[in-house]
């Protein structure tokens, strides 16, 4: 069923309909043209929706009861926790949510990088959704400044200051960031008025990044592209509705795991110490979703160099779909990629966890060789790789793995299954 | 396909910590692991303990350690102590609060009332500071939770006072503790056996009361526990209940098309 075909039977519909469309792209939603082959990877577009919307409904009712002042912050979120009506639960579902929310990105960035789903003609939705990305870091970032106990407070400090390595301006931009001489209660508030606008900005870009996807229509595991409408898609709704809300409940059932039973393991202990000036903790750690990042930061024995490669090292990805060279987007017909693809996984995951330790002796050594491959994996390995690389064939369609080169099918099957 | 995929993914995590897991290095020495009653999935808190423990609080502790998030009526509360309602109010009268100012504009002392916060020792963090040798004795309403290791952590230390190792040597008013970060405390070991006398016969042993004492701080820092254990096996039996309903759902509608999930 295409859009055009779709009129509302009932008269007051078609009134409402001519006028405003509403009905057209109800309709268009449900009948999106789907590849019937997407596997549990792509259920975390639905899933990451879900973790956007739990964000705003518990920071909404948070911030009925948060005080942004320096002197009450750490005491207002003691009284959500223990006098307002399941103020605890709601603060946990946020805090944990932060960090589900991403898992959640993590995995779809991943999931993209593994099938090609970043290459044409689906560039504008890979650097809509970094757009999104980026302000996730920011409102997370602010968001753990606002409980106002030891990490919000000399995290705050370390992440500002990253501004005054900027030669010149950088102490002016950094007192700027501030409103005061040094992390303080001026900051504090526009922290907290920041971090309630970024979500409806990240809401507005969602908008933007579904529009981008619903012109191509999704990428799939063999990364082909498909006729649409066709045997092989099926309609967005019944069929992607009830495998997201299956993959989502599984989330769920994790999420509460965390929410009931382990609410603080992921975040720092000393948080729950007041923000105190004058006391500087042991090791500075941001939450674990940014570790990678600030490996690479104090991997740098220069602090301008440092904030350069840090900002770098997200940026590179706005141009990934052009440094990748190869033609043919799923790892699965790519031998050599899927390889280097595991290891940069590795490296990320290696990143983070010496973000998480102290920068000196073997965990810096280390940091900064996973510095080096992180960008070595941009620069080199994928253009290189692109250019070298024998693709293994490519089935025309999904429906009838037809090869495009004339192989023997069983050992395409063969790969096809390996995936 | 799915399946390949998360098993190199879970293998590729799994040696990655294998990998990492040597590069730790003992700072600290780990804590004694207590087997505490509220640490499993559906644990709850020893009340006898908990009030054993407020005892504790109270006699040793509130002399020199706030506990400001708290209110006396927390004390009577489900998943707490559950001191009854005439015990919370005579432990809330036992004190006098500065309250005011009255219509004179006067500020004026009257007995402790259900509602209000802990009395703290100290008017302020300086005078606190100043009366303890330049260190501050944290606040314990969420103490617990402020430390890595948590419940055993605190309890460790309570245990942890032993004579320095020879050769180190130790300013005035400063302790040996085997578990404080940095070996080095300031406060002198608190407990010590009977130093309390418990009202339920009980006998005030040190490794009783530390046990007690370090259970109604975790108690304080979170007295939702309980009821966060219980709604949370609720939640997450309901959540199962509905996958499954949900799973038998997506593999009737998917049965019409020729294609795996």
């Amino acid at each position: 069923m295409s859009d055009q075909e779709y009129t509302p039977k009932s008269k007051a519909g078609k009134w409402f309909n001519d006028r405003l469309p509403l009905l057209t792209l109800g309709a268009h939603l449900t009948d999106y043209p789907t590849p019937k082959n997407l596997n549990y990877w792509w259920t975390f577009g639905g899933i990451l929706t879900f973790c956007l919307l739990t964000q705003i409904i518990t920071g909404i009712v948070l911030a009925m009861h948060y005080v942004a002042h320096a002197d009450l912050a750490f005491a207002s979120v003691e009284h959500i926790m223990r006098n307002v009506n399941y103020g605890w639960l709601i603060r946990y579902i946020h805090s944990n949510g932060a960090s589900m929310f991403f898992l959640a990105v993590y995995i779809h960035i991943f999931r993209s990088m593994f099938y090609g789903s970043y290459k044409s003609p689906r560039e504008v939705i890979w650097i809509i959704g970094l757009l999104i990305y980026l302000l996730m870091m920011a409102t997370a970032f602010m968001g753990y400044v606002l409980p106002w106990g030891q990490m919000s407070f000399w995290g705050a400090t370390v992440i500002t200051s990253l501004f005054s390595a900027i030669p010149l301006v950088g102490e002016s931009i950094t007192t700027w960031l501030w409103g005061a001489y040094s992390v303080d209660n001026p900051t504090l508030n526009r922290f907290f008025s920041l971090h309630y606008l970024f979500p409806f900005l990240i809401s507005g870009l969602v908008i933007l990044h579904i529009w981008a996807l619903h012109v191509p229509g999704n990428n799939n595991p063999i990364g082909i592209d498909l006729k649409k409408p066709s045997k092989d898609t099926v309609p967005f709704h019944p069929y992607i509705t009830i495998k997201d809300a299956f993959a989502l409940l599984l989330f769920m059932i994790i999420f509460s795991g965390f929410v009931f039973f382990s609410p603080n393991v992921l975040g720092h202990s000393d948080n729950y110490i007041p923000a105190n000036p004058l006391v500087t903790p042991a090791h500075i750690v941001p939450e674990w979703y940014l570790l990678p990042f600030y490996a690479i930061l104090r991997s740098v024995p220069d602090k301008l160099g440092g904030v350069i490669l840090m900002f770098g090292s997200i940026f590179i990805l706005f141009v990934l779909p052009w440094l990748d060279t190869s033609k043919v987007r799923s790892a699965v017909f790519r031998p050599m990629y899927r390889y280097f693809y595991w290891i940069f996984v590795v490296d990320v995951l290696l990143l983070g966890y010496m973000g998480a330790m102290p920068a000196e002796g073997i965990y810096l050594t280390l940091a900064r060789i996973g510095t080096i491959y992180y960008f070595l994996h941009f620069i080199i390995v994928l253009p290189v790789v692109g250019l070298l690389e024998k693709t293994d064939p490519v089935p025309m369609s999904i429906s009838a793995p037809v090869l495009s080169s004339g192989a023997d099918p069983a050992l395409a099957k063969k790969d096809y299954d390996k995936i | 396909m799915i399946r390949f995929n998360s098993k190199r993914l879970i293998i590729v995590i799994l040696s990655t910590l294998i990998f990492i897991k040597p590069l730790f290095s003992a700072e600290t020495i780990d804590p004694i692991k207590v087997n505490w009653s509220f640490k499993e999935l559906t644990g709850k808190f020893d009340r006898a303990s908990l009030q054993r423990g407020f005892q504790v609080y109270k006699e040793v502790c509130a002399s020199c350690h706030s506990m400001q998030y708290l209110s006396y009526r927390n004390l009577g509360e489900p998943g707490g102590p559950e001191f009854t309602q005439e015990e919370v109010k005579a432990i809330a009268a036992s004190v006098e609060i500065e309250d005011g100012p009255d219509s004179q504009g006067e500020m004026f002392t009257r007995q402790g009332k259900p509602s209000d916060k802990f009395k703290s020792p100290y008017p302020n963090v300086e005078a606190s500071t100043a009366a303890n040798g330049g260190a501050y004795p944290p606040d314990m309403s969420v103490l617990v939770k402020a430390r890595p290791g948590g419940a055993d952590y605190m309890y460790s230390v309570l245990m942890g006072y032993e004579e320095p190792p020879a050769g180190m040597k130790l300013d005035d008013g400063v302790y040996y503790n085997k578990y404080m970060i940095g070996q080095k405390i300031k406060m002198a070991s608190p407990l010590s056996d009977g130093i309390v006398e418990y009202s339920d016969g009980t006998e005030a042993t040190m490794d009783q009361m530390a046990k007690d004492v370090t259970t109604f701080l975790a108690w304080a820092a979170e007295p939702e526990l309980e009821v966060r254990h219980k709604l949370g096996i609720k939640v997450i039996i309901y959540l199962i209940l509905l996958t499954i309903l949900v799973y038998l759902s997506m593999k009737k509608i998917w049965s019409r098309v020729d294609s795996e999930i």
